[in-house]
């Protein structure tokens, strides 16, 4: 229909939705056509998920950014003596969500945070069980698969007793992050201090067991091949044809600036973010949702993915502060108003839904 | 629209035929942006290929202080204003001195303000001097607004004032002030320049006298889609009698620091969507400018892929839509400009002004 012949074959296989293979998958990373490859995943897009675009109306909560992983492309945590560290008391935690249900459309909680070196599993728990309790008509997702093996281990409770124990707190879904690139040789590289490839399929997999859905992710655009990138993404549908649980997958473009990495690595192209967008949508055929997070991408990209694949928007988020520290140069927060905006304007539905995609208004 | 009007319509868009405003209407209102890119792609390679031309060149701005006043503008300035600024004989000179150290300089582009004092001489004089200074580089200067200003001030023809122009050395004609080719509009964002008719009155003139020309449209203010979509058509209905027009440039609206501040800037979706949509309805001309200051280096890029095959060029220092909160750089590298169109797995192509090749580039 569209593909210059070389892509013919992989074409006819999305048209009558077969799966592609890594070959595909390493192709499609080679093919320059970005229009052709924006409107197959469009296509899939359309097919699975028809025009609703989700987003939440929520908040970020960062408990701490004092961290023992130190991982090199990070540019959010911090050692405990270091300018700028912080980590809230359970009351500051409260304050937090106090400030922002100054929106009455506020539904839920994103709780990601450092390792910290000497909280222990309570002291999260502790934060997260107030934060329920204060506002149980929040929804609460939180935790990285990063976040619960280093609970496991400071705990001496296995992966599953952790958590049930999250669960019991008043966690509703795990998120996405933490799990980089799942490659071992990535990870030695930049993240040896903190979960393992298998460590983090290990926690999804898991909390797919006790019934708590997770989200996915992939950092690219550092020092991984496109092989690994590709590879990453057939891990996750592999895990994904094992569990089911997965809800949605972000790909987060890594951002250089104010990290130990940086120094060496240029910030992807729009190209790059758009195309890893559509392959991803193209690769994951068994997982519903793929999240374009403004934050990371900034709004243009953001607003434009949702032709390359995306279905969700991520959300209205609160003061964001982990990317900002990367220099993430798109705004703190967005309003409600401006994101169904964003949306419409590109033809869609928005909707928006809880940590479980659950919707709670839309805007036909 | 009909889904019947739609299908014909992406039919005919999907084949590369001449689309109707119809058409036009039923492919907006469809939105199905991977679509249009995809055609307008096509489009774009039937036309030019691989190639993606961009140029070196320096852009002159050599007045902000304007008698035309018009509520879109964030550059303009009355006398007095203390943003207010002229460039004198000395002013160009060193300029040109600057210009000079350039390599492969290929074009001096200059647009300024309707000043209410400096009469066409002063104008006259500087593409003189500008010719004297530089004489293998072409001059691209004044779009139609200035060129209808001067025929004002002299009395002459528009057609006389391009042929003096023409004499002292000016190439072609920009295509800036078109905005939107309809009164109604322009009575509202630029109630005191050149009309409708005046514009394409000049332009005409210009394609008569062998002057090529560019042509542009500047979206997302109080237009109706309708109103955007027939402008596009009428550029068509002029590019069919003469033929003139080397490429066309879509400007997005930037509302800051005008008097349309109210207004939001159009998002990236639009901007794109205006790319393939232009690509596509203006089947009789050759180029499609992604104008990196004004969409940004990373959409300009992105339109590569949407149907554009130009990136403008690397600039110097850019006054007018900076004015306007653009937030992109004043001025770019070759070597930056290419590195954009090979990632975009095109082939880079330093051009003239006229888009011949410039072979020393590589």
């Amino acid at each position: 229909m569209y593909a210059t012949n070389e892509y013919a074959d992989i074409e006819q296989k999305i048209l009558n939705e077969e799966r592609l293979t890594r070959e595909d998958g390493i192709r499609l990373f080679k093919c320059h056509d970005i229009a052709w490859l924006g409107n197959m995943a469009d296509i899939v897009r359309k097919k699975k998920c028809g025009d609703i675009v989700y987003y939440n109306v929520n908040c970020h909560v960062n408990l701490t950014n004092i961290c023992t992983s130190h991982c090199k492309f990070c540019a959010f945590g911090k050692d405990k003596d270091s300018k700028g560290a912080y980590a809230f008391s359970v009351e500051e935690a409260i304050n937090v969500v106090r400030d922002a249900k100054k929106d009455p459309n506020l539904a839920g909680l994103h709780v990601v945070s450092g390792l910290h070196p000497d909280w222990s599993f309570e002291d999260y728990l502790e934060r997260l069980q107030a934060l329920h309790n204060e506002f149980p008509e929040l929804y609460l997702k939180g935790f990285t698969g990063v976040e619960i093996t280093h609970f496991s281990k400071i705990s001496g409770l296995s992966i599953e007793e952790v958590l049930k124990k999250l669960k019991a707190a008043g966690l509703q879904a795990i998120a996405g992050g933490g799990a980089e690139i799942l490659s071992d040789r990535v990870r030695t590289e930049l993240c040896p201090k903190k979960a393992t490839a298998d460590e983090w399929i290990e926690v999804a997999r898991t909390a797919h067991k006790l019934g708590i859905k997770t989200n996915a992710s992939m950092l690219y655009g550092h020092i991984e091949t496109i092989e690994e990138r590709v590879d990453h993404l057939i891990k996750l549908r592999n895990l994904q044809d094992e569990t089911g649980g997965l809800q949605t997958f972000i790909c987060f473009p890594f951002l250089p600036k104010n990290t130990e990495l940086g120094q060496n690595v240029r910030q992807t192209s729009m190209w790059d973010d758009l195309r890893t967008m559509a392959i991803s949508r193209l690769m994951l055929d068994n997982i519903k949702n793929i999240k374009a997070y403004w934050v990371m991408l900034t709004v243009p990209v953001a607003q434009i993915a949702l032709g390359f694949g995306a279905n969700d928007i991520d959300g209205t988020v609160h003061k964001e502060t982990i990317l900002h520290d990367a220099g993430a140069t798109s705004p703190t927060a967005l309003s409600e108003d401006y994101i169904i905006k964003i949306i419409r304007d590109a033809g869609r539905i928005p909707a928006a839904c809880d940590c479980n995609f659950n919707i709670l208004r839309r805007f036909d | 629209m009909t889904e019947e009007e739609i299908k014909k319509a992406r039919a005919k868009a999907e084949q590369g035929e001449r689309l109707s405003l119809q058409d036009a209407l039923a492919l907006y209102e469809d939105n199905d942006l991977l679509f249009l890119a995809s055609c307008a792609r096509k489009m774009k390679e039937k036309k030019s290929g691989k190639n993606v031309f961009y140029n070196v060149n320096r852009h002159i701005n050599l007045t902000n202080i304007c008698t035309s006043g018009c509520p879109l503008c964030a550059f303009q300035c009355e006398e007095g204003d203390k943003r207010g600024y002229v460039m004198e004989t000395e002013d160009v000179a060193r300029v040109l001195e600057d210009a000079k150290k350039v390599r492969n300089l290929g074009e001096i582009h200059i647009v300024s303000a309707l000043h209410p004092t400096k009469d066409f001489d002063y104008y006259l004089n500087v593409v003189r001097q500008v010719k004297a200074a530089l004489p293998d580089v072409d001059i691209k200067a004044f779009t139609p607004v200035e060129v209808v200003h001067f025929s004002q001030m002299t009395g002459k023809s528009v057609k006389e004032v391009l042929k003096i122009l023409k004499e002292a050395g000016l190439s072609s004609l920009p295509g800036g002030g078109a905005e939107i080719l309809n009164d109604r509009v322009r009575k509202e964002i630029c109630p005191k320049k050149a009309t409708t008719a005046q514009w394409i009155e000049t332009i005409k003139a210009a394609h008569e006298l062998g002057i090529r020309t560019n042509c542009s449209i500047m979206y997302g203010h109080i237009e109706t889609i309708e109103e955007r979509l027939q402008h596009l058509f009428t550029l068509r209905d002029i590019q069919d009698e003469t033929g003139g027009f080397q490429a066309f440039i879509a400007f997005p609206f930037h509302p800051a620091n005008t008097q349309l501040s109210h207004l939001k800037r159009v998002g990236s979706w639009e901007d794109m969507k205006m790319i393939a949509m232009s690509r596509l309805i203006l089947d009789n001309i050759d180029h499609v400018k992604a104008f990196w200051i004004m969409l940004t280096t990373p959409l300009a890029q992105l339109a590569l892929g949407f149907g554009a095959d130009d990136l403008d060029g690397t600039i110097g220092e850019e006054k007018i839509i900076h004015e306007a909160g653009a937030k992109t750089g004043t001025g770019t590298t070759r070597e930056r400009l290419r590195k954009l169109i090979t990632e975009a797995g095109m082939i880079p192509v330093e051009r003239d002004t006229f888009y011949n090749p410039i072979k020393e580039a590589e």
